[in-house]
């Protein structure tokens, strides 16, 4: 039997992989796994909650405890004997649950106390001499380290790491860097400590430790040791073969280099042997942010020159050199600088340069994109030539190309070449940061598209369109994600693709078109990062810097104490050492330096923000982590403008006109606003006009009082002064549901009614007093419920019902995750006349529908979004009759579940909505024939498959 | 997380083989031989940890055959070096002193494989 549960428990996991969405409904199983009574039915369930942690660990908190315990039973030897695997109580299993609790404890100090016993428990029992335990210690370490810190963990942690460092077995030491690379990045001063071993594998046989030991490096580099560590990753490279190897190392170089590159030389160097062994295998992003760089500069513009007259300088060298070949990314770099910035060399004349270029472009040994690369560095220069010959020859010989693309760049330098002034005008030097004014729209070929629409030529589409037609031609589910044709209508109009191509060819900037053409597309909102001199905000990044530095100034002060015992015990024997361990220690001294404490950078007499002029990488996280935050802007700005909009209800306030009431005077302003308002909304009249007062007596009571207790959800004055204002003003506002008769004695009548705010669900309870004596001390709760956050209210214990009036009590009601249908319940207490407490009960139904609203986006967010969302469920449904149409389907859709039709593209539409408080869901529908192709995409893994259930209902039902 | 298990023997003879992400039929062989060869390649004194592209591969040798894992960056590698160790004590166990033709005739391999998989946990 046992073996049964296990095996499904497993095929639950497999599914759960595969389909995360698939097996939400049953997540009560997997708890229920997780307490089985045989351990190999628990032990199978860990996965998927290892799984389901790693994608989101706050949904699991509650489970720590339970987690703590098995480890501590675990630990203490109650398993079965079977269990053990040389004499240690299932160590794999102990793996397993460490890792799990440093994924929930991370950054949480209330769930990391509850695991500091077992985890102490762990690293003390785990010292039987055996590699098994070693993997247990490593894991122990790890999660030590992840979860909020204790100190004497911590300690006992950097213990055993040292225990690992400094073992004979090269596992174990393997495992030991690999510990101290996880570990240095919180407390760097460990690397100190175990410096001199550090180094030894620095110079370690064996590659792989070796390899292990420049990742470590790698992380605690600073200004100060980077060249020591550069030029150790550096050995390293040159003696690799592995393609993956030099990728990975090479960008790492790269950062570092440009993070922290002492001066202008250095870097450049550093970036020529860069591009010289990686090559073409090397990330594209490397000689483009090389080059990005270059161009856009720092703030300090003759450092800007200095390091760009460098780069020339070096490249002119460089191919003077005879029979080397560099790789032809690197030649492509070189001749964009010396294209762009020859003009910086004071004794060599452009017409060298030429010269030198133009033996390059000969060589056999380059292919016809370098080549294209290299024409463009020669067009840039020929208006700053003075005598053209070897122009001239070039021309001559590459417009006869068999290559049509060089013969093209060929021939546009011929041209330009007849009409210098204006070559010079196109061609500005220095100016390779400044957009171009080019006219996109081509406007001087109008009369020449006049001319063939008039002699019946076809009129120009998009790409999109053409797309779009050929699709709906052939009556086939678009399988292509939106984004492609979504970016493309950024360039529709007139604005053709060949517009932009030629103008990157005559500007010769081809990798600046580039990046802009992508900035375009992806980055709105970034751009103003960047400006003509560089990073905009750039005190932000070094103040980030100095906060980075900050945490550890005392433990450092010791740890200086204690570098400086062992530097003074190191001079001491210093006589006896040989000098090959002389060098060592130098080596330490330069590797280490600037891990300590601040005053140690001070003495060294180095200011700390020179070192930082390559800033680069930090840039570039900033401008992502921009992009992020204007991406939330967005979904705010959206939230907030859907949440302008109300749920008008005319109908509502005609019937309430009618009445003649004495509250129509205060609605009057309300329904102008409301008129003019519901012109722009799109309706939602089915719901409305089912959306009556079902027992208009209650509001008719001249006697009515209301109750509105502060809402907590938004707390500001200003929400408190609107709620002041009367409930049957929100009523109208808007929509909400019939009132209903949840319980009645017969003293009271308790109806409720829901309110669809924008911003959460209002349940009302109108508790009404139908006897004739008034109740006393009336109170009505509602009972925590599982998936909601119900904001309680102060004063919902009322003193006195009156008689034969009503009380209501609002709740406002928050959903924490999704579900189908849900229920609320409660119950009403009170006293008649000082005697007896009587209490009644009641529930409501919720439903997933009650907490969607629109999101309003346009359609190109929605392309947008839609890229970004992961979860997404396919589905087929057929359509009744009635909805065969495409407009009525919409409909349909829009006022049951509340959709936001985004836009309608011949028979497919696009619709939004989204769960509150915030979780927006896509859905993109097409029609074909009386079948409906609905597809769900969403940040959330559940609510796609509730929707569609809903939608599913929306099309049975009509 | 496990990406494949392989039994190989020194002449590069792959006696058994599980993957848990999917590769071309094609590729695994080439994929195999490569890995043979790194571990081939390696003396005693080296650890038994490789990097290989962008995953890690750990081996363990016995007479003549490997055993490798190739896992990925998240991976534990001490804890998949002994697991391969308890495969092979049970494998001990089963046939009563394993040895290659054991593991390449008996298809039974199989399901102590799956069954040490599981129990000691991974899957």
């Amino acid at each position: 039997m046992e073996i049964i549960r296990r095996k499904a428990v497993l095929a639950l996991y497999k599914f759960y992989l595969i389909a995360p969405n698939q097996v939400q409904h049953i997540h009560i199983k997997f708890r229920k796994a997780l307490c089985d009574r045989d351990v190999g039915v628990m032990a199978a369930s860990l996965h998927i909650y290892l799984r389901m942690i790693k994608e989101n660990s706050s949904a699991y908190k509650d489970l720590t405890g339970s987690f703590v315990t098995i480890l501590k039973q675990v630990v203490g030897g109650k398993l079965p004997i079977d269990f053990n695997y040389h004499s240690v109580p299932a160590p794999w299993l102990q793996i397993q649950l460490l890792r799990i609790l440093g994924l929930l404890g991370k950054d949480d100090q209330r769930t990391s106390e509850l695991m500091y016993d077992v985890l102490d428990e762990s690293l003390r029992r785990a010292e039987l001499n055996h590699n098994v335990t070693y993997a247990i210690l490593f894991e122990c370490v790890h999660t030590v380290y992840s979860i909020y810190p204790k100190s004497e963990l911590l300690e006992k942690a950097a213990k055993c790491i040292g225990k690992f460092v400094l073992s004979p077995k090269i596992n174990l030491k393997y495992l030991g860097l690999k510990a101290l690379t996880y570990v240095i990045q919180q407390d760097p001063t460990l690397a100190l400590q175990h410096q001199m071993t550090i180094i030894e594998c620095l110079d370690h046989p064996d590659p792989i430790i070796k390899r292990e030991t420049l990742e470590l490096l790698y992380r605690i580099t600073n200004a100060q040791n980077i060249t020591v560590i550069v030029q150790k990753m550096l050995e390293y490279l040159h003696q690799s073969k592995e393609e993956y190897i030099i990728v990975n190392l090479v960008g790492k170089i790269a950062e570092l280099a440009e993070k922290y590159a002492p001066d202008n030389a250095w870097f450049i160097q550093t970036m020529n042997a860069v591009f010289s062994v990686g090559g073409d295998v090397m990330h594209p992003d490397i000689p483009n942010n090389f080059l990005r760089l270059l161009a856009e500069g720092f703030d300090d513009e003759t450092e800007n020159q200095q390091l760009r007259l460098y780069a020339v300088q070096s490249y002119f060298t460089l191919l003077d050199v005879e029979n080397v070949f560099y790789p032809q990314r690197f030649l492509q770099v070189m001749s964009w600088v010396l294209g762009e910035y020859s003009y910086l060399l004071d004794k060599e004349t452009p017409e060298e340069v030429i010269t030198k270029l133009y033996k390059l472009l000969r060589s056999d040994s380059i292919s016809s994109e370098t080549k294209a690369w290299i024409i463009a560095a020669v067009t840039k220069l020929t208006p700053q030539a003075h005598s053209s010959n070897v122009v001239e020859r070039l021309i001559q010989e590459f417009t006869t190309s068999l290559d049509t693309c060089l013969r093209q760049h060929a021939f546009e330098l011929k041209h330009l070449h007849e009409n210098v002034k204006f070559m010079k005008g196109l061609l500005p030097v220095d100016k390779s940061c400044e957009d171009m004014v080019v006219d996109a729209s081509l406007s001087f070929l109008d009369g020449f598209v006049a001319e063939e629409l008039s002699q019946g030529a076809a009129p120009y589409k998009p790409h999109h369109q053409r797309q779009e037609e050929k699709l709906s031609q052939e009556k086939v589910l678009s399988f292509e994600p939106y984004g492609l044709s979504f970016s493309s209508s950024g360039f529709s109009g007139r604005q053709s693709p060949a517009g932009i191509s030629l103008g990157s060819d005559i500007s010769g900037n081809s990798t600046e078109t580039g990046l802009k053409e992508t900035n375009s597309l992806k980055l709105e909102g970034i751009k103003k990062l960047w400006g003509k001199e560089g990073y905009l905000p750039k005190k932000e990044s070094k103040t980030g810097d100095e906060t980075e530095a900050l945490p550890v100034p005392q433990e450092n002060i010791i740890m200086e104490n204690v570098d400086q015992i062992i530097t003074k015990n190191d001079q001491s024997q210093a006589l006896t050492q040989s000098k090959e361990e002389k060098e060592k220690q130098l080596l330490a001294s330069s590797l280490f330096v600037g891990l300590g404490s601040e005053s140690t950078i001070n003495l060294l007499g180095k200011a700390d923000t020179l070192s930082h002029k390559f800033r680069r990488k930090s840039k570039v996280k900033e401008t992502k982590s921009g992009q992020t935050t204007t991406a939330q802007n967005m979904t705010c700005s959206s939230f907030s403008s859907s949440s302008n909009v109300t749920y008008e209800e005319d109908y509502y306030l005609d019937h309430l006109q009618d009445r003649g009431d004495k509250e129509v005077k205060k609605f009057s302003l309300n329904s102008e606003l409301l008129d003019s308002e519901s012109l722009t909304e799109l309706p939602l009249v089915e719901k409305i006009s089912n959306c009556r007062l079902s027992a208009p007596s209650l509001f008719a009571d001249n006697n009515m009082e209301v109750f509105h207790p502060p809402q907590s959800t938004a707390a500001s004055v200003a929400s408190e002064i609107s709620l002041a204002a009367s409930l049957l003003e929100e009523t109208t506002e808007h929509m909400h549901s019939d009132l209903t008769e949840v319980c009645n004695n017969e003293t009271i009548s308790v109806s409720s009614y829901k309110i669809w705010k924008d911003e959460c669900l209002l349940m009302v309870w109108s508790v009404f007093n139908k006897s004739a004596s008034e109740l006393k001390s009336a109170n009505l709760e509602i009972a925590p419920a599982e998936n909601f956050k119900i904001t309680e209210q102060p004063g919902c214990c009322l003193p006195v019902i009156e008689a034969e009036s009503t009380k209501n009590f609002q709740y406002s009601v928050q959903m924490e995750k999704p579900f189908t249908e849900g229920n609320l319940s409660g119950f009403i207490n009170y006293q008649v006349m000082d005697t007896h407490s009587v209490q009644l009960e009641f529930s409501v139904n919720l439903s997933l529908l009650d907490f969607i609203r629109p999101l309003k986006i346009s359609t190109e967010d929605f392309g947008k979004l839609w890229l970004s969302f992961a979860n997404d469920v396919k589905q087929n449904v057929k359509m009744s009759e009635s909805q065969a149409a495409l407009p009525s389907t919409l409909k349909a859709l829009q006022q049951e579940l509340r959709l936001h039709v985004v836009d309608i593209i011949g028979n497919e539409g696009l619709l939004a909505c989204q769960l509150l408080p915030s979780i927006p869901c896509l859905l993109h529908f097409r029609v074909h024939g009386d079948m409906l192709a609905l597809w769900f995409r969403s940040s959330c893994s559940t609510l796609p498959d509730y929707l569609l259930y809903q939608c599913q209902k929306v099309m049975e039902g009509s | 997380m496990i990406k494949f298990f392989l039994m190989v023997n020194k002449q590069g003879q792959t006696r058994l083989s599980k993957y848990y992400e999917h590769v071309e039929i094609n590729k695994r062989t080439l994929l195999e031989t490569e890995v043979i060869k790194s571990c081939l390649s390696r003396s005693n004194e080296q650890c038994s940890f490789i990097e290989y592209k962008d995953f890690k591969l750990i081996y363990r040798q016995y007479a003549a055959l490997f055993i490798v894992v190739g896992v990925n960056d998240t991976e534990n590698e001490m804890a998949i070096y002994e697991f391969i160790h308890n495969f092979v004590e049970v494998l001990d166990d089963y046939f009563s002193r394993v040895s290659e033709l054991d593991v390449s005739f008996f298809s039974a391999v199989n399901q102590v494989f799956h069954s040490t998989w599981q129990r000691t946990g991974w899957s």
